[in-house]
């Protein structure tokens, strides 16, 4: 039996507020279904579960606001019996040793055959059945007393109370959105510029080539199945993150590790102001159609503020692109606990140097931002030279 | 089609792509992407909804001439009367 908690979606999360149950007691579940919707700083988020099962409570009341880690569901493994009635008290000599604070949730004494275990933070002892119920005609638990086993409230208690006009999570107002928002990029960037020592290389790319080939591709093909530059951006930005391992993986308590894959972070600029970076996962294997129609996915739903928790926390390497229009290059910040961001500015016509002559040609100014607990300028050098190469070959993305 | 119904289809789909504008406030001069800030993914939703829409693929070059609900106007109309 495990114990589904609020995940932590970001390094500064501290709390999410429970939205949307996706599941009901007596659903299996599978590794990677969504089972909630959490609201949270960078806005709602669909809540992954990571194992099989089956959900054997639901724990948490819509609406409330609950710290990371706060028991959310109890799920039993494919073929766990459900928790019976609870085992005898332990008699003869105490423990020694006072035991470690019991997990919430898992080892609350089950009230009575029958009925779920008394979910720690609520204190209320009540069946699934009465639970969901309260929870659909807004009736508050605590206030009702109960019929059942051990005075815990059962469905028939449920229904013959008249529901009280609960105030109902209100979605977040578009300014405190932003505010919130706001605060949780503020948090993550003072954490990274506090803890990691940033330094930064940049390497003007004659992209013409690129910019070239592209065009003669998307001339051929309809609007719904053009590529932007940027995916092309992308597609070499997570080719290099899979030959410099320095630059892909995150830092923690134990220093550095590499990540096995490339889940490349994607900075989203959202309308109206904000950010937000979730990941594409194995970007590196992804042929560019399919890289390009991740991006359109991705963004849409950022925009619409409605991830999914493993794109916010998988990232192994952000890139952040200026677009089409704007500033020549950009620094900056990692996005923690990554070790490297690269930031690519809008492409412009200037002047260039080619085989001796100077000719007018598209360039982009790659910027990488690494942790210098991680690597040296060496390794960032190596992966600007890889994704420089990777550009002139634009066919071979 | 006219250049005020091209102008109302414009508007309709530039408003899916970017659901935070508010009708009433696009000006006809106003440029899609320094004005209202679309990106060029967003530039790209327009333009395959366009071509959904009324039929008309827009190619890449022509891109500029969608730039503002104004211009967009007079290039749609132009291209469906042709």
């Amino acid at each position: 039996m495990g114990v589904f908690q609020m995940p932590s979606l970001g390094a500064d999360m501290e709390a999410g507020t429970l939205v949307e149950w996706l599941v009901a007691p007596g659903d299996a579940v599978k590794r990677g279904d969504i089972v909630a919707v959490v609201e949270t700083q960078k806005g709602a988020i669909e809540i992954e579960i990571f194992e099989d099962g089956i959900i054997q409570s639901l724990d948490a009341e819509i609406g409330a606001k609950l710290p990371v880690g706060a028991p959310l569901a109890t799920i039993l493994a494919a073929g766990e019996a459900p928790p019976s009635a609870p085992a005898a008290p332990t008699t003869g000599t105490a423990p020694e040793v006072v035991a470690p604070a019991p997990e919430l949730a898992t080892v609350a004494p089950a009230a009575s055959e029958g009925l779920q275990p008394r979910p720690a933070t609520l204190g209320i002892a009540a069946s699934p059945a009465a639970r969901q119920r309260a929870s659909e005609r807004g009736v508050d638990l605590g206030a009702l007393k109960g019929s059942g086993p051990g005075g815990a409230v059962v469905l028939a208690d449920v229904e013959t109370t008249a529901p009280e006009r609960r105030e109902t999570p209100k979605p977040t107002k578009p300014a405190d959105a932003m505010v919130e928002m706001r605060k949780a990029i503020a948090a993550a960037m003072q954490r990274s510029k506090r803890e990691i020592p940033h330094f930064q290389l940049s390497q003007s790319v004659d992209i013409q080539t690129a910019s070239d080939w592209l065009a003669a591709r998307n001339a051929a093909v309809p609007p719904a199945e053009r590529i932007l530059l940027g995916t092309l951006f992308m597609k070499a930005a997570a080719l290099a993150a899979a030959k410099v391992k320095e630059m892909n993986g995150h830092y923690g308590v134990d220093g550095f590790t590499p990540a096995p894959q490339v889940n490349l972070g994607v900075a989203v600029a959202l309308r109206g102001g904000g950010l937000i970076a979730p990941a594409i996962p194995e970007a590196d294997k992804l042929a560019l159609p399919d890289l390009m129609a991740a991006m359109k996915e991705l963004v849409a739903r950022a925009r619409a503020m409605r991830l999914r928790s493993s794109e916010m926390t998988s990232g192994t390497l952000t890139v952040s692109a200026l677009g089409e229009k704007g500033a020549d290059a950009m620094a900056g910040i990692i996005f923690p606990p990554q070790v490297a961001l690269l930031a690519i500015g809008a492409p412009k016509i200037r002047p260039w140097v080619v085989e001796g002559e100077i000719v007018p040609r598209l360039l982009a100014t790659f910027t990488l931002s690494a942790d210098h607990r991680v690597s040296d300028g060496r390794q960032a050098n190596r992966f600007l030279a890889e994704i420089d190469t990777a550009l002139q070959n634009p066919e071979a993305l | 089609m006219t250049q005020d119904e091209a102008r109302k289809v414009f508007l309709e789909e530039l408003l899916k792509v970017a659901p935070d504008l508010e009708s009433d406030e696009i000006g006809a001069d106003d440029h899609i992407q320094d004005d209202l800030e679309l990106d060029s993914m967003d530039v790209l939703n327009l333009v395959a909804a366009l071509h959904a829409r009324l039929g008309v693929d827009i190619p890449e070059q022509e891109y500029v001439e969608i730039a503002t609900p104004a211009l967009a106007a007079a290039y749609l109309s132009r291209r469906l009367a042709a």
